[in-house]
């Protein structure tokens, strides 16, 4: 394919370069007269492709280990008999190689002939046709004739019928099962590259090849692919050099000319990914290669589910109601932006400037979630703004920011591969973070330790060719006991790396800390009875840990969504500086946050503290700086957080709201008190692609665009910043920081952005740790990772290298306080919550996609034990109570739970699991306790009154009138 | 906010600041409420506190003299 690529591609070449590369000393060589130096350990191929000499091959690829069963890569080596396969020959220092010759010509014909004889020739009507690497080589290597003829009357694997008429039995059917992707067994040439990207890529290992010679197939070891183990991540295709497998979209639309580069929008990984398309129609997207989260690699989520972006429920015209009960009313851009800023100005004069606020979006750009928080500040004159990282990561904030300073996760995603010991503590990589999931299995096929502190068996516990070393089935809510114990044990066992710590740490805070974890209240034999953790696994965990070696500890929401989530995280940090695991390569404490854009929202000041960069707004300095960039007086006082909000609104005080990109009726927990609290507002904005459940409560809907029609910036959970790339023109005119931006001036505002590049040089301006970041810069680097500034020009993928951003690391004494939600004989058991792979947060994106293939409802996973007695069995209705409320699902017996525990997801919005969770928090910063609710289970007959109530609620409130003539 | 709910809301952090080595956890917890609670949520909590702060913590109620006083409600 000829692309067009943007950044150009002189600074990020596509081509594969055959195998990966390495990093020995020099060694030189030379090939085909031109001198090469290239590392050791080097291969022939991929020296000669440095140097500009392309060998032809089929079965080798950059980013699998040489495989060498193709033999068309064959070169001769002075000195060496034979024709050695390239890809597989190492480079050594003085070798003489020649790529071509007469005699390597006529050998890879050969090799060509034998392919093309067991191949259909329907080149021209194959949906490979032009991105196809058997065509190239046949190309190539000058293939003109074919002497084993590619006849029906031969054995072969692509005729449907021999010339009798009797159906070939090498010939298979086509599988169609994946929606994504079809795999054409009669195009296969059996390079093995599929099987290799899965293994190897993915770590899935659902792909093996069958039989030998002329009877070996691809296997997906299932009656077909999505029976399989596959999990669609796409690999295989990206890997194929065939049509053999191949994306549905490039069947249906052709090959794509040209592509633009951009970044994931879905979760924190932030992957980066070729947009490939035709005219401003999207074929497909390929993850690239360049990309410094990803290398190349993709999930289901971000490499097949793009199709909500024209699903026909977008809303693409402004639309209006007085009151929630009226069916909406489309009109203009101006006329409804008009009747917003009426209304919240005509609030604020009735009931104060601090009755309105704004609730910025994980999903949008950074330069979206800026202005957004600028409104407030600058337009509203209050701090009433937050982000639903107040819902997943605001403990990280506040535990990391107490004890090393800043809130940042410590390292880049490429120091996994340097680690010895993985920690995982409520995290679920495989499903939520996938493609870092698989750069962590790839780890731990090469040997590195494993320890999962998590109440259920994720993948991760065992799954094909890895296994954890220790799993810590802790009971829901007993986080901090289940960490301050395994500081025990280190402390206590004279594990603690105190060299470190007197170097890095505060001595004296240490020893206090160290006399309060050394009292065997905090030994496992004493927190058994709470965390229904075995003592002597836990022991020999924290021995693994502080002794093993690189360790890094990677926690995710299970951690902070919890009454002490803020105290956990302190203590995650506590075991992180015990043990002398920061400040170089693979180790550190990282959080894995949920969605794409969590960091950079709480980067840009969504909070109601603080100002861009973390900055308490207490703080005169920092205001003056906002207040000389933006020509206004900044409100020293906090202001509301999301669920201050919501009960400030039931008060009778909090009265407008405008959510950008946000679902909070359904995302948020206590969904009785969150509609409680919007059914009081007088006026609410949500800006969105879809009328999302909190549109119901709704006085005014903005359109909003996808991250394929706008420009700006995600930063992801190793602080990365990459680019978001226009594909496409918005498709309802406005992307979403213009949009914003004319409400601020309908409001009063003067705002003149043109571009999101403009709004970065602001927030550069303004915030020390952005000081470096331009969009020159992004385009040159392809990312960078904040800190970016005149100390480190090109970021910074690791923190506290050279001692912690607080000064010295401070230990913090975490004490363990049980939540106030208790079982008891009314709800005895415990609801934790989670999300799985196919789907994305609320589902809002995902469930408009065929990803639903994967992910019909939301099943309520419990013990066969607890089932048994309940009288419940696979699939039945069941009635899942709180004290909050009540809904109903269906039944997954699973012994991935505890007898006592069970688990949901709440990707659907007729499940509304969220009904069911209570408005405990964090007691720190408020974050909602999602992981921990009381709960009793019983049969049901189907949906609860509720949910029906509130499905028809919905589908009133939803109802649009159409413009006016 | 119903006083029972910021009653449990102060409590949790008091909770916290208990375990804290040193004297000066009133103030401590009095300068996590002037960061993180908005002037009408501190007024609430004096409303409640002068109404005779029932279920209130007694480190929560130590540390309302460091807390500052909204300037309008
Ligand atoms: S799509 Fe991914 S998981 Fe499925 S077979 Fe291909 S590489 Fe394996
Ligand atoms: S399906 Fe494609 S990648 Fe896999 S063996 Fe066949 S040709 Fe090679
Ligand atoms: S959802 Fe996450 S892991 Fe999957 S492609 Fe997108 S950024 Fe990558
Ligand atoms: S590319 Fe080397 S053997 Fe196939």
């Amino acid at each position: 394919m000829k692309d067009f690529i943007i950044p150009s591609d002189k600074t990020f070449g596509d081509k594969d370069m055959g195998t990966p590369a390495k990093s020995g000393k020099p060694v030189h060589l030379t090939i085909d007269g031109a001198r090469v130096t290239v590392p050791a350990g080097t291969s022939v191929m991929r020296a000669a492709a440095e140097a500009g000499l392309d060998i032809p091959k089929l079965c080798a690829s950059d980013n699998l280990e040489a495989f060498g069963s193709c033999r068309l890569c064959v070169v001769e080596i002075e000195g060496r008999r034979g024709t050695p396969a390239s890809c597989t020959t190492p480079v050594h220092e003085g070798m003489v190689v020649r790529t071509q010759s007469e005699k390597l010509q006529r050998m890879r014909k050969g090799v060509m002939e034998l392919y093309i004889s067991d191949h259909p020739l329907d080149c021209l009507t194959c949906a490979a046709n032009g991105d196809c690497e058997l065509q190239d080589m046949a190309g190539v290597v000058g293939l003109r004739e074919v002497r084993y003829d590619a006849a029906p009357e031969k054995a072969n694997h692509f005729a449907t019928r021999d010339t009798s008429g009797q159906p070939n039995p090498e010939w298979l059917p086509k599988d169609d099962s994946n929606p994504y992707f079809s795999y054409d067994p009669s195009k296969c040439i059996v390079c093995n590259r599929c099987v290799r990207a899965c293994e190897e890529v993915q770590g899935t290992f659902a792909l093996t090849i069958e039989g030998r010679g002329f009877d070996s197939r691809v296997s997906v070891g299932a009656e077909n692919f999505l029976e399989s183990d596959c999990v669609s991540c796409g690999a295989c295709v990206q890997a194929c050099p065939t049509a053999t497998l191949q994306e549905k979209s490039v069947i249906e639309m052709g090959v794509p000319q040209r592509s633009v580069v951009t970044t994931c929008a879905y979760c924190g990984v932030g992957c980066s990914f070729k947009a490939e398309l035709n005219g401003d129609q999207l074929v497909r997207m390929v993850p690239w290669k360049h990309g410094k989260a990803n290398r190349g690699h993709s999930c289901v989520k971000g490499r097949f589910a793009y199709g909500y972006a024209d699903h026909p429920d977008r809303i693409l015209k402004p639309m209006i109601r007085e009151r929630i009960g009226e069916p909406w009313q489309e009109v203009s851009w101006e006329e409804a932006l008009g009747f917003a800023a009426k209304k919240m100005r005509g609030i604020q004069e009735a009931y104060g400037q601090k009755s309105i606020g704004v609730i910025t979006s994980s999903r949008c750009t950074n330069e979206e979630t800026y202005l957004v928080q600028k409104l407030a500040r600058a337009v509203f004159g209050n701090n009433n703004t937050d982000t639903c990282a107040r819902v997943c990561h605001s403990p990280t904030g506040y535990g990391l920011g107490q004890t090393f300073g800043t809130s940042a996760g410590t390292q880049d995603f490429d120091s996994v591969e340097k680690t010895d010991v993985i920690v995982v503590i409520g995290a679920n990589p495989t499903d939520a973070h996938p493609v870092f999931g698989s750069r962590m299995k790839k780890r731990l096929r090469e040997g590195a330790k494993l320890i999962v502190i998590d109440p259920r068996k994720i993948d991760l516990v065992k799954s094909a060719h890895i296994a954890a070393d220790h799993h810590l089935q802790l009971r829901p809510g007993t986080n901090v006991a289940v960490v301050s114990a395994l500081a025990h044990v280190i402390v206590t066992e004279g594990l603690a790396d105190e060299s470190y710590i007197r170097a890095r740490c505060d001595w004296d805070e240490y020893l206090a800390y160290a006399e309060f974890i050394s009292d065997e209240r905090h030994s496992p034999e004493m927190t058994f009875a709470l965390t229904g953790v075995d003592p002597e696994v836990l022991r020999a965990a924290a021995r693994t840990f502080a002794t093993g070696g690189n360790g890094a500890i990677y926690y995710g929401l299970g951690v902070t969504e919890h009454s002490q989530g803020s105290t956990t995280v302190m203590g995650i940090a506590n075991l992180a500086m015990l043990t002398g695991n920061v400040g170089r390569e693979g180790v550190g404490v990282n959080p894995l946050r949920g969605q794409n854009n969590v960091q950079g929202s709480c980067d840009m000041g969504s909070f109601p503290h603080e100002l861009p960069g973390y900055r308490h707004v207490k703080g005169e300095e920092v205001r003056s700086i906002f207040e000389a960039a933006w020509g206004v007086q900044i409100d020293p006082e906090p202001g509301l957080r999301i669920p201050n909000m919501l009960d400030a609104a039931v008060d009778g005080t909090f009265k407008g709201l405008y959510c950008q990109g946000e679902d909070i009726l359904q995302s948020d927990p206590d969904t009785k008190h969150v509609s409680a609290g919007l059914a009081a507002m007088e006026c609410v904005i949500v800006h969105d692609l879809f009328l999302n459940e909190t549109a119901n409560y709704a006085h005014v809907f903005l359109p909003g665009s996808t991250f394929l029609e706008k420009d700006g910036t995600f930063t992801n959970a190793e602080r990365r910043i990459n680019r978001v790339r226009e594909v496409m023109a918005p498709k309802a005119g406005y992307a979403d920081w213009e949009v914003t931006q004319l409400l601020a001036n309908a409001m009063g505002a003067n705002w003149h952005y043109t571009h999101p590049a403009q709004i970065m040089q602001e927030i550069a301006l303004t915030t020390p740790s952005f000081a470096g970041v331009t969009y020159d810069l992004l385009e040159e680097k392809g990312s960078v990772q904040w800190p970016c500034n005149e100390a480190n020009p090109e970021g910074t993928p690791l923190m506290h290298v050279d001692g912690f951003v607080r000064g010295k690391g401070r230990f913090i004494v975490t004490e363990y306080v049980a939540t106030e939600e208790k079982t008891g004989p009314r709800f005895p058991l415990l609801l934790t919550t989670g999300r799985i792979l196919s789907q994305y947060n609320v589902g809002a994106q995902t469930r408009r996609t065929e990803n639903s293939t994967w992910h019909q409802e939301d099943l309520l996973e419990i013990h066969p034990h607890d089932a048994e007695v309940r009288g419940v069995k696979e699939g039945d209705w069941v009635r899942l109570a709180s004290r909050s409320g009540e809904t109903s699902l269906r039944a997954k017996l699973s012994e991935r739970v505890s007898p006592g525990v069970v688990y949901t997801t709440f990707h659907h919005p007729d499940t509304q699991a969220n009904v069911i969770t209570t408005d405990f928090s964090d007691w720190a910063t408020n974050c909602p306790e999602y992981k921990v609710t009381a709960v009793q289970v019983g049969l049901s007959n189907g949906p609860s009154d509720w949910q029906e109530r509130y499905a028809a609620q919905a589908e009133q409130s939803r109802r649009i009138l159409p413009a006016a003539e | 906010m119903s006083p029972e709910k910021l009653t449990m809301m102060a409590n949790q952090i008091a909770a916290f600041f208990k375990t804290q080595p040193g004297t000066d956890g009133a103030e401590r917890l009095a300068a996590h409420l002037n960061d993180f609670w908005d002037p009408r949520m501190r007024a609430q909590f004096f409303a409640h506190l002068e109404a005779g702060g029932q279920g209130l913590d007694p480190l929560v109620v130590d540390a309302a003299q460091f807390v500052r006083r909204p300037a309008e409600a």
